[in-house]
């Protein structure tokens, strides 16, 4: 398989009045064109980690890593304007809640578009089917009338499938998606996921799927990392989950209530287990 | 325990250690803050130079000398004298006073005002609250300058006067600010609490609304003096507020109008003065606000 | 209102339509109303102080050297024998039949007056708005794209000073400096004297005047002379307009689509306008309106100083010369357009946010 994404002693960290904190704390992972599932509580890093592979952390926050290549090429060498070329074309995300991602005064058309031409220039009819044929895939079924419509005109469900039309247009190699269904109904969360997961496979996209759902992320992923406090605490194919050696990773596969539930409460983290934190 | 961990405990055990430890916290957070910093300094040296002005001014507020007329800036005269032959610094430290004077006095009249209008429209809600609001409104669509130039038009010239109609012109902002205040915490189980225990509206709004209204009170008085001090000057300038031979800065300026081709310093000096301590009530005023409410950036 | 083409049939745009317009026709009804308790609460505030506060408002208009029988002839046509209620009615009537009384120092009807100054004052506000406008929102956007950098610092302290530096004092110090000293341009007044009355007013408003008239040196006489003025109002609105965009910018920048662009590859400056400026051209609308209302009222001082012949200059002779009718004429005349701006500004608003509409 070949490698996409190199991550080597990647940290993230932010001034505060007691001086600078490490939100990420030398992560290491690679990724080929497989779906990689990235979990942990809110506050463990994990949305940092997409950001950074995108260069998307602004100042004062700052971004170090041993190695940071995409496609071989080093992120933290590339000047504002290189990393331009990157985003977008080759490396995407998909981003929490429709109702804040998407820009409320331009129409769902005008910011697909804004994605495509951005990279490609290309004569005003084929971007409008280019736009159309995006909006079908993500089964939305009048992509003219969607088109014309603005942001808080539609749930957030077809919000957020107008965000991976809009992510996914440009044809990128690599798609990160950061909580994309915590913001939605339930019911919707199946769709939008199983919407991301036959796009990327089809187009032979690597993935990133950024969660704090384990059962979510074990069902549309190949590969897990457990983040905890700004490491790594687990990593494993999906399939071996429940065999999972770190506390963490085995308090958090407790709490999870199934099917046929017999437990009166559901146990609580120990966080005692594991040191560092 | 030292007087810091005093001030600093997390659970202090009587109000005013709370108080104090709340105080203490404000303060160092201002004490970081290069603007503030240079705003109270310049808010202290207004108020030492009113209380210290007989021995600070070289020379008498409003003594002639004839001979010795329209000066330029010298190390004598250190920023020049004017058509009567006074000292102009002597005059802007002696000015002081009456800028000090109409400052405090504003906003001692329109706080208590503005904050006792809107805790009762928010507290009574109803009508009580839609006709003082409703006049609130009005007072607050019409120009502030104007409405106190007529204001004083109709009462006649005079400090007293100007200070009159400049706190009548500034309460309504207030009051807009104590009852949104008032009305998020009316509901709260504590005043239901007071309330159940025979506490009555007077006592409600007095004991428990008002304190908490202070601090963004405090802000917005802060921010609104630099306002005050422009619109005291502006009606000195245009003859309406302190009258000759009173040194007061905007009544300065517009003697040093006839001049200003040929003596510039006559109006621009106590311009500076009026400019200076504007401004260090802004830089204390956004400071205050950073650190009170960082919430409310830029927002009015 | 979302509305998921999946589930939302034809009718449900339609219901939505309907309430917007219902909406909409309670925001009208509703604006009027409160424009016209606004103007009730202007008229009941001059009437008080024209009426109530001074000590005896027969005296201001026979002087105290009158008979008995002048003063009490004096006080029954003046009405003040009357309940102060009927008083307010007559007032009002008055008022909105054009009648503002006659000025004591011009001895015309104070309508003809304030018409004859109006167009002056507007002339140098409108362009004063447009000086900050044009100056402002640039500055303020850029100061929130580079937060933190030595402009942003340089365009607080400019913000800061707005709120500190009285316009007067700037006013004659310009004088001093780019009239007296320079010569750069033209002294107070709106002409140099010799050019004075021969432009017929077509509009009342010199630039635009001369120009129909085809008088071009007048026409840049003028310009000469409204530069300063304007340019010093235009500081204030600069640094209203500047402050108030930073900071909506500043908030713009920090919401979750403007990252979205980020990571579409779009470039910043594309970012900065199109996605983080455009949302905010709404509530810009109501800052403008606020500092143009606004600048009516600093024209007051800087009229004075530049012997502008507007309103503000009208108002402030009225005031020294006690002449009450004037003064509450012009109050009233400033106080209607600030209401009128404030409000459009809020009506605008509402209209062109597609959220709000």
């Amino acid at each position: 398989m070949t490698t996409l994404l190199e991550v080597e002693n990647l940290r993230v960290s932010f001034p505060t009045n007691r001086g600078r904190v490490e939100v990420v704390k030398g992560l290491s992972f690679t990724l080929g064109r497989e779906r990689l599932g990235i979990v942990g509580e809110s506050g463990s890093g994990k949305s940092m980690t997409g950001r950074s592979i995108l260069k998307l952390i602004r100042k004062p926050g700052e971004v170090t890593a041993d190695k940071l290549r995409f496609d071989g090429i080093d992120i933290l060498d590339q000047s504002e304007k290189q990393m331009r070329a990157i985003r977008g074309a080759r490396i995407s995300m998909v981003m929490q809640d429709p109702k804040f991602s998407l820009n409320p005064v331009m129409t769902v058309g005008e910011q697909i578009a804004e994605a495509l031409v951005t990279h490609q220039k290309l004569p005003r009819s084929a971007v409008q089917a280019r736009i159309q044929e995006m909006l079908h895939a993500v089964r939305i079924n009048d992509p003219e009338r969607v088109a014309r419509l603005y942001p808080h005109e539609v749930s957030g469900g077809m919000g957020q499938r107008i965000m991976i039309a809009m992510m996914l247009i440009p044809e990128p190699e690599l798609l990160i998606a950061d909580e994309p269904t915590s913001a939605l109904d339930v019911s919707v969360q199946a769709q939008v996921l199983d919407i991301i997961d036959t796009l990327v496979r089809d187009k032979g996209m690597g993935l990133i799927l950024i969660s704090h759902d384990l059962a979510l992320v074990s069902r549309y992923c190949d590969r897990i990392l457990v983040m905890n406090a700004g490491r790594v605490v687990e990593e494993c194919a999906a399939g071996q989950l429940e065999n999972a050696q770190h506390p963490y990773t085995r308090g958090l596969l407790a709490a999870m209530p199934t099917i046929d539930e017999s437990r009166d409460e559901l146990p609580v983290l120990d966080r005692t287990q594991w040191a560092g934190t | 325990m030292s007087t810091r961990d005093w001030l600093l405990a997390d659970s202090p055990t009587s109000r005013m250690q709370a108080n104090a430890g709340r105080a203490y916290r404000v303060f160092t957070a201002l004490l970081r803050n290069p603007l503030a910093v240079l705003g109270g300094l310049i808010i202290l040296v207004l108020v030492l130079t009113a209380i210290f002005a007989p021995w600070i001014a070289p020379y008498s507020p409003t003594g002639q000398n004839l001979s010795a007329r329209l000066l330029p800036p010298s190390s004598q005269y250190w920023m020049g004298t004017d058509e009567l032959g006074r000292d102009i610094f002597s005059r802007v430290i002696w000015g002081s006073q009456i800028t000090l004077t109409i400052v405090g006095l504003v906003a001692l009249i329109s706080a208590p005002l503005g904050l006792l209008v809107g805790a009762i429209a928010g507290f009574f809600g109803g009508w009580v609250d839609r006709i003082l609001m409703g006049i609130t409104d009005i007072f607050l669509s019409l120009p502030k300058l104007i409405l106190a130039l007529a204001f004083v038009a109709a009462l006649g010239p005079g400090i007293n006067n100007a200070i009159i109609a400049i706190a009548i012109t500034s309460w309504p902002a207030y009051a807009r600010i104590a009852r949104a205040e008032t009305l998020t915490i009316r509901n709260a189980e504590y005043i239901q609490a007071v309330q159940l225990a025979g506490g009555g509206p007077i006592r409600v709004i007095i004991q428990h609304i008002l304190p908490l209204c202070t601090s963004s009170m405090i802000i917005r008085v802060t921010l609104d003096m630099a306002g005050v001090i422009l619109t005291a000057a502006g009606l000195g300038f245009i003859g309406l507020g302190a009258q000759p031979p009173l040194p007061e800065w905007g009544a300065m300026i517009s003697r040093g109008r006839t001049f200003i081709l040929d003596q510039w310093w006559v109006a621009t000096m106590p311009g500076f003065a009026i400019i200076i301590v504007s401004l260090g009530f802004c830089f204390l005023g956004d400071s205050l606000r950073d650190v009170l409410d960082p919430k409310s950036e830029g927002k009015n | 209102m979302a509305l998921d083409q999946q589930s939302a049939p034809l009718d449900a745009a339609l219901i939505a339509r309907n309430k917007r317009l219902r909406r909409q026709a309670f925001t009208v009804g509703g604006f009027i109303l409160t424009v016209f308790l606004t103007f009730l609460g202007l008229l009941a505030i001059t009437f008080f102080i024209g009426r109530v506060i001074p000590i005896d408002p027969v005296l201001s208009v026979v002087g105290d050297r009158a008979t008995q029988a002048q003063y009490d002839a004096a006080r029954i046509a003046m009405g003040l024998d009357r309940p102060l209620w009927q008083q307010f009615i007559s007032y009002v009537g008055n008022v909105l039949t054009g009648d503002l009384g006659r000025s004591v120092s011009t001895g015309r009807a104070v309508v003809d007056d304030l018409s004859r100054f109006f167009p002056a004052t507007f002339e140098m506000a409108t362009l004063g708005i447009l000086i900050g406008i044009a100056l402002g929102v640039p500055l303020g956007v850029t100061a929130a794209a580079r937060q933190g950098s030595w402009l942003d610092q340089a365009i607080r302290v400019v913000g800061l000073l707005g709120y500190s530096v009285p316009a007067f004092w700037l006013g004659l110090v310009g004088l001093a400096v780019f009239y007296a000293r320079l010569r750069w341009v033209g002294g107070p007044g709106r002409l140099d004297i010799f050019y004075d009355g021969l432009v017929q007013p077509v509009t009342g408003m010199i630039l635009i005047d001369s120009l129909i008239r085809g008088e071009i040196d007048i026409f840049w006489n003028a310009v000469s002379h409204i530069i300063l003025p304007a340019s010093v109002l235009g500081f204030f609105s600069l640094a209203y307009i500047a402050r108030m965009t930073r900071s909506f910018m500043l908030d713009q920048l920090s919401q979750e689509f403007v990252t979205t662009a980020r990571v579409k590859g779009v470039p910043e400056r594309v970012v900065i306008w199109r996605h983080a400026f455009k949302p905010i051209r709404v509530p810009l609308i109501t800052v403008v309106g606020l500092s143009y209302a606004g600048l009516l009222e600093g024209s007051v001082m800087i009229e004075t100083v530049f012997s502008w012949p507007g309103i503000g200059n009208y108002l402030t002779t009225a005031l020294l010369n006690a002449d009450m009718n004037a003064v509450l004429g012009s109050t009233l005349v400033i106080g209607a357009v600030f209401i009128v701006i404030n409000k459009v500004s809020d009506v605008l608003y509402r209209v062109l946010d597609p959220r709000a509409r």
